[in-house]
């Protein structure tokens, strides 16, 4: 095994070769620490480190490095999303120095969605670095011990870089090498967009080998439950870069309305079984927006339990 | 800042004609390098600040203006982004696509328009001898640089165009 370079719990289990999962917390509205404990310990038991989200959909919520902050100090293993869309290279770089000194070790560098996707549209959007720009900066603070602007730090962080993909928004030949600059920038790990199209995952991935690129960076495939057709309907366009395939809006409109969340269980667990037999695949990424509560059941019923617990 | 629609709306359909000049790749790329070998005879003349290099910008506001919506950025980077300037892209993204491409190509933030890099893709495919610059990884911006002249810039201020730790 290669020697571990950030001290991750997720970079150990990926480097030993086990198939990871990590699953997203969504940040509450709230100023209260137990609402994150409460988000974090339906997740911890059953996967090995917990997204926080910066922000996702320009909807402000607690920051991403507030709540990977509280679950440093319970001892949970945090990916801290960070995102270009609110910040410039002086604060992000000032916050990743921070969250390294907290315990923060998995970073996961993306640009972010528009303003306009948010309740406020209004505001001013920043994008002053973007993802790539933004891999190539942490991995500056963290291996030469530097700044952008040349000044030396005194202590280098320590991160396992990761960066996000989506290989279901066009244009798809590119994809791959867009992933190819992150792998370059810095990237070590990949989250992708959700999945609900696995041929077109499988025809990426392709792509993705012949570059090399999945011996070089360790993919982890975004899933999630779709709660209704309605919404998977509503998801589809209003969700910019989600695709969902006619056939799943099908089969959940086939079923009665009381059983359709269950169906979108189910979906997702099959998909998680599918893409686990891709080569370059090295786990998954769960996203459950507003349904925390079905990710252990998704990650039992896809045959990934036990994990190793992630309490220290 | 980072959107004109109402320049945009000034336009009109004459620069849209200019605009179809963006579509033959290969004829821009000859024109640029015709412009840059210009350019760097007279090189000693193009003193950052003089009129002669204001004068420059002047001609890449009117001229990259009207052919590719140029927003002045100061450090033109067109040949690695398929001859289309990536500052007309609302997260002004110089690496590529974000991941909110819908799924008919048009951008995220304005889903009327194409997106900028479904564009920049497509016609690095068409370009002559730079098409795979689409594969570096550029520097972010530097800001201090805008509505300054980038033949300029890229003949006498080469170390202002990434960040001093950037690896070169």
């Amino acid at each position: 095994m290669a020697p571990l370079k950030s001290g991750s719990r997720l970079e150990h289990v990926l480097r030993s070769g086990r198939f990871a999962v990590t699953a997203e917390l969504n940040p509450p509205d709230s100023a209260d620490p137990q609402s994150v404990y409460e988000r974090a310990l339906v997740l911890s038991e059953v996967c090995d480190a917990i997204n926080a989200t910066d922000a996702s959909g320009a909807n402000v919520h607690m920051s991403s490095v507030g709540v990977c902050a509280l679950l440093t100090r319970a001892g949970y293993e945090p990916v801290m999303q960070v995102s270009c869309r609110d910040r410039n290279r002086i604060a992000i770089q000032g916050d990743l120095l921070g969250a390294a000194a907290m315990g923060v070790r998995n970073v996961l560098c993306i640009t972010g969605d528009g303003v306009q996707a948010g309740d406020q549209p209004d505001a001013k959007p920043v994008f002053d670095l973007d993802s790539v720009t933004l891999l190539r900066t942490a991995r500056l603070l963290g291996e030469e011990g530097r700044f952008l602007s040349g000044r030396q730090l005194d202590v280098p962080p320590r991160f396992f870089l990761g960066a996000a993909d989506n290989p279901f928004a066009p244009p798809f030949e590119f994809r791959p090498l867009r992933l190819a600059k992150k792998v370059e920038a810095g990237a070590d790990f990949i989250q992708t967009q959700y999945c609900f199209d696995v041929p077109r995952l499988a025809e990426y991935l392709r792509a993705v080998r012949d570059l090399g690129l999945h011996e070089r960076v360790f993919i982890l495939v975004g899933v999630g439950p779709l709660r209704s057709a309605r919404a998977a309907e509503w998801i589809r366009t209003h969700v910019p870069g989600v695709v969902i395939p006619d056939a799943i809006i099908r089969r959940l409109a086939g079923v009665p309305a009381a059983r359709q969340q269950e169906e979108g269980k189910d979906i997702c667990v099959e998909i998680v079984r599918q893409v686990r037999e891709l080569e370059g695949v090295s786990g998954v990424h769960v996203m459950a927006f507003r349904q925390e509560q079905l990710v252990a059941r998704i990650i039992e019923e896809a045959g990934l339990l036990p994990r190793q617990p992630q309490k220290r | 800042m980072l959107d004109r629609p109402a320049r945009r709306a000034h336009a009109g359909a004459r620069l849209q004609l200019l605009r179809g000049l963006q579509d033959p790749p290969r004829l821009l790329e000859a024109a640029y390098d015709v412009t840059a070998a210009a350019l760097r005879r007279v090189r000693r003349l193009l003193v950052p600040g003089s009129g002669a290099a204001r004068f420059v910008a002047w001609t890449e506001r009117v001229g990259k203006g009207a052919i590719f919506d140029c927003r002045m950025c100061g450090q033109c980077v067109l040949h690695a982004t398929g001859m289309t300037c990536p500052m007309t892209c609302p997260k002004q993204l110089r690496n590529g696509p974000c991941g909110g491409v819908r799924a008919d190509g048009h951008c995220e933030v304005h889903p009327e328009r194409c997106c900028v890099w479904v564009q920049a893709w497509d016609r690095s495919r068409r370009m002559r001898a730079c098409g795979e610059d689409v594969r570096q990884i550029l520097p972010p911006l530097n800001h201090s640089l805008h509505d300054t002249s980038a033949w300029v810039n890229d003949l006498h201020r080469q170390e202002l165009l990434a960040p001093r730790a950037w690896p070169r």
